[in-house]
């Protein structure tokens, strides 16, 4: 096995050698029919490549299954007594194996643009070029720096050292195949904007072409986002979704600049604005995801996640730095070809709020960047180290995220162009009056309601936070709400349809901006979920609790009915059984966990979750006391399933901008219709 | 004689500065909320990179002791610069979740700011670049529509062909 997969990756990088440099020259040579065959063979040679790195992929596995120890790759990730699935997530759980995957990925998305060629054949051809070139790279890392077949030194073991007990989840089955699908996809919007650069191309059906990739991608990305972040929630065991750690923040930065190329995206399209800026922003987009890959993997700045330190750092520097020039340079050659065909009119447009939109998208992700890289920065100035954690974020990202929420809401109201002040006034009275509604109601209810109602915004500033994003919440959804309503009643008017009848036929009739709609609605359901934290309470039962024992947090009292331990051949657990009581109610029984993975030796914890759409009891088995009973943390997280729900709402919402638009109905002319009556049609 | 606007002016800034003053000043003073505070602000140091009152990682070396420091600096009745000072000390700066307010740290919160600041300014400059661009010229005998006019026209435009 591990002979075919280490001649599989290297005939895909020969292939993809080929792909590149005679696609490249056959471009060189448009018009030759010898060198047009050529670039057919270099188009054919792209597809092939998927053929191999998938071979490859199926190798790592199947030697994963057959517990195949004499790869060290194996050895390091598996064990005999590895649970099926997780075995077959041993493909990206470690460095080698996820750069194949990587690879795997980028031939995916590679197979599908070579065999959609005839969409445009020459465009496509350009992007097949810059593809094979990115495949190059991450084939020559898998051939030469960072080989998942290598061979174990010293002797056979009888076992493997077993898969990071902290993956042994369901979801990380899926988190990383769907960041990675996010990450790499954008080779596909970079590899179009750079092909439209190079040869000039007229029009905007490459931004056509582009935005439906970087939308699929950028679900992806959302998704694995999301998933990563439950993944920290449900394992972890510190009842947070969320720590600002490098890793999350590369998964981050990609994310905002991509939403800010999808909605300035529009500008090109509509008004043939932004051309240069776009451009920017695609290849940002692509240039940051590899970015947050060597942070993580170059060991430059710390992190608690895996593959931080390797030696394919420097493979990575030299990749970005290659990529740039090759951009600036291009960029530089044909920008003259990237002039703006219209003027902007007025500050209160459309337009306009496109600006503001992505300069605090951008702003976003350079906070996120710098905050990254100041550590390092700091040691270089001034000889230490310093953190920046969570604080650090709240303080600086919290007020330009509720700025952009305010955009979230004006935006869309604003028309193309210019609005009048009286369209502005008509269109904002009643949302904003509602959501001043809603703050002052969240204001004046009893604290004794829970979360968040009784929000104090002079007690804490976190609490001034949640009001602040829980009243622009309101205002986005009454500002959609009345969208909705508005375009429903003029085809309940037209057609004499119900009004849900309408706003179905609304939404189907330009799926774009109305799933746009429901994206953001996902948004602001996501946006509350994360102004629950304010609230977050937590306590521990640090004496360890007997038999009968309780603990009160919140409205809930916890008590011990029991504690005991079971085994298996992957990992023995210990485990308490709590009873959960509300208002005197059994309502419940959790039982949290703390596993202790045989084959790697190493303990983690399996949090209780009880979730409602008030608030999640959330407890925490974090060992035993010198008599062996169970140490018991709980936090009582508000609002934290918001945050999954808004995710399906976002995810939906890209869903349905991607389906195509129903056509509108034809209106005949009635004189044309006595015609067609009369001739039979 | 005060006007009936500047009442309602002053009244509303006795109202902003009496919230500034409750806001600045609740609760500052309870052990609890100060624990709870300065227990957020700091990291736990064994590499779990978790904020200090958030570890609870399995068997983890550090983060009880320094709790119990934290606790036991806030009943000695220590101040709050003191408490970091001494963490500082004992754990190096890393302790500290965010950058200080001092000397090079400073940059970090001052930057995303000016970024911010900056990127308005250029936004701002851009829009008003752009609508300075000179309009296409108009053939003879026609005149370029502005102003209530054109409102007009786009409100109209707008009736017919919004959905």
């Amino acid at each position: 096995m591990a002979q075919i997969g280490s001649y599989a990756l290297l005939l895909a990088l020969a292939l993809s050698i080929y792909s590149f440099g005679v696609g490249l020259v056959a471009l060189f040579f448009q018009g030759d029919p010898l060198w047009e065959r050529l670039g057919e063979t270099a188009r054919r040679a792209g597809v092939v490549v998927f053929g191999f790195v998938v071979l490859a992929a199926i190798a790592l596995v199947v030697s994963a299954f057959r517990d195949d120890f004499t790869i060290a790759y194996i050895f390091h990730h598996s064990n005999r007594d590895l649970p099926a699935p997780y075995k077959f997530a041993t493909l990206w759980s470690g460095q080698e194996g996820s750069l194949v995957f990587w690879s795997l990925l980028l031939a995916g998305y590679g197979f599908v643009l070579r065999l959609r060629y005839k969409t445009d054949p020459r465009l496509f051809a350009y992007a097949s070029v810059v593809l094979a070139a990115v495949q190059i790279f991450f084939l020559s890392l898998v051939n030469f720096a960072a080989n998942p077949f290598g061979l174990l030194e010293g002797p056979l073991r009888p076992d493997g050292s077993g898969l990071n007990p902290l993956l042994q989840y369901p979801e990380m089955v899926i988190h990383p195949p769907m960041l990675y699908l996010g990450y790499v996809g954008f080779t596909v919007p970079f590899a179009f904007a750079l092909g439209a650069l190079i040869m000039k191309y007229p029009g905007e059906k490459w931004i056509h072409i582009t935005r439906r990739w970087t939308m699929v991608t950028w679900g992806f990305l959302t998704c694995g986002i999301f998933l990563g972040a439950h993944w920290a929630y449900a394992v972890l065991g510190w009842g947070g979704y969320w720590g600002w750690d490098p890793v999350e923040n590369a998964s981050l930065m990609p994310w905002l600049v991509g939403t800010a190329f999808l909605h300035s995206v529009m500008m090109q399209e509509k008004r043939g604005m932004l051309k240069v800026w776009n451009m920017w922003l695609v290849f940002a987009t692509f240039w940051l995801a590899i970015l947050g890959t060597f942070l993580t993997r170059s060991g430059i700045i710390s992190s608690v996640h895996a593959f931080a330190q390797s030696s394919i750092g420097s493979w990575f520097a030299w990749f970005l730095a290659i990529s740039l020039a090759v951009f600036v340079f291009f960029f530089f050659k044909n920008k003259d070809h990237l002039r703006s065909e219209h003027k902007l009119e007025s500050l209160i447009s459309r337009e306009s709020s496109f600006l503001f939109n992505n300069l605090l998208f951008v702003l976003l992700c350079f906070t996120v960047l710098w905050g990254t890289w100041f550590p390092k920065i700091s040691e270089l100035v001034q000889g230490n180290k310093v953190t920046v954690g969570g604080p650090f974020y709240n303080r600086v990202a919290i007020p330009v995220a509720l700025l952009l929420l305010i955009l979230t809401a004006v935006g869309p109201l604003l028309a193309w162009r210019k609005t009048s002040f009286e369209s502005l006034k008509r269109n904002f009275m009643w949302p904003s009056i509602g959501a001043v509604a809603v703050m002052v109601f969240l204001m004046i209810t009893p604290t004794n309601w829970g979360s968040p109602f009784g929000l104090r915004p002079w007690q804490d500033v976190s609490y001034f936070y949640s009001l602040m994003a829980i009243g622009l919440c309101a205002l986005v959804t009454l500002t959609i709400a009345s969208e909705y309503y508005r375009g429903g009643k003029v085809i309940a008017g037209h057609t004499g349809q119900g009004m849900f009848a309408s706003m179905v036929q609304l939404t189907h009739r330009n799926t774009r901006r109305y799933g746009g709609y429901i994206v953001h609605f996902g948004v602001v359901v996501v946006i509350i979920g994360f102004a629950g934290s304010a609230f977050n309470q937590d306590k521990e039962a640090e004496k360890g609790l007997a038999y009968g024992d309780k603990m009160t947090i919140g409205s809930y009292e916890l008590v011990c009915r029991s504690y005991t331990q079971d085994d298996n051949p992957n990992y023995s657990s210990e485990w308490a059984i709590m009873d959960v009581y509300q208002n005197g109610k059994l309502i419940d029984t959790v039982t949290p966990q703390r596993l202790f993975y045989k084959a790697s030796q190493q303990a983690s914890t399996k949090p209780s979750i009880r979730s409602t759409f008030k608030e999640d009891l959330y407890l925490v088995y974090e060992g035993q006391n010198e008599k062996g009973q169970p140490i018991i943390k709980a936090h009582l997280n508000p609002l934290v399933m918001w945050i999954w729900l808004g995710v399906w709402i976002i995810l939906g919402g890209t869903v349905l901008a991607l389906i195509p638009n129903a056509p509108a109905p034809v209106r005949v002319p009635r004189a044309r219709l006595v015609e067609q009556v009369a001739a039979g049609d | 004689m005060m006007t009936r606007p500047k009442q309602i002016f002053r009244h509303l800034l006795y109202c902003g500065l009496l919230c500034l003053a409750v806001f600045g000043l609740t609760g500052a003073g309870d052990p609890a909320t100060r624990f709870n505070e300065i227990g957020h602000q700091m990291m736990c140091i064994c590499g779990c990179n978790q904020i200090l009152l958030e570890c609870n990682h399995v068997g983890c070396p550090d983060s009880d002791g320094m709790r119990n420091e934290l606790m036991a600096a806030l009943s000695r009745g220590d101040s709050d610069s003191l408490v970091e000072q001494a963490f500082v000390q004992k754990y190096g700066p890393t302790v500290l979740a965010a950058p200080t307010a001092k000397g090079f740290d400073r940059t970090a919160w001052i930057v995303p700011f000016v970024a911010l600041a900056l990127g308005f300014t250029i936004v701002i400059m851009v829009i008003r670049s752009w609508k300075n661009r000179p309009t296409p010229a108009i053939a003879d005998g026609l005149r370029p529509v502005r102003g209530v006019e054109l409102e007009q026209f786009r409100d109209q435009a707008q009736k017919d062909t919004d959905l």
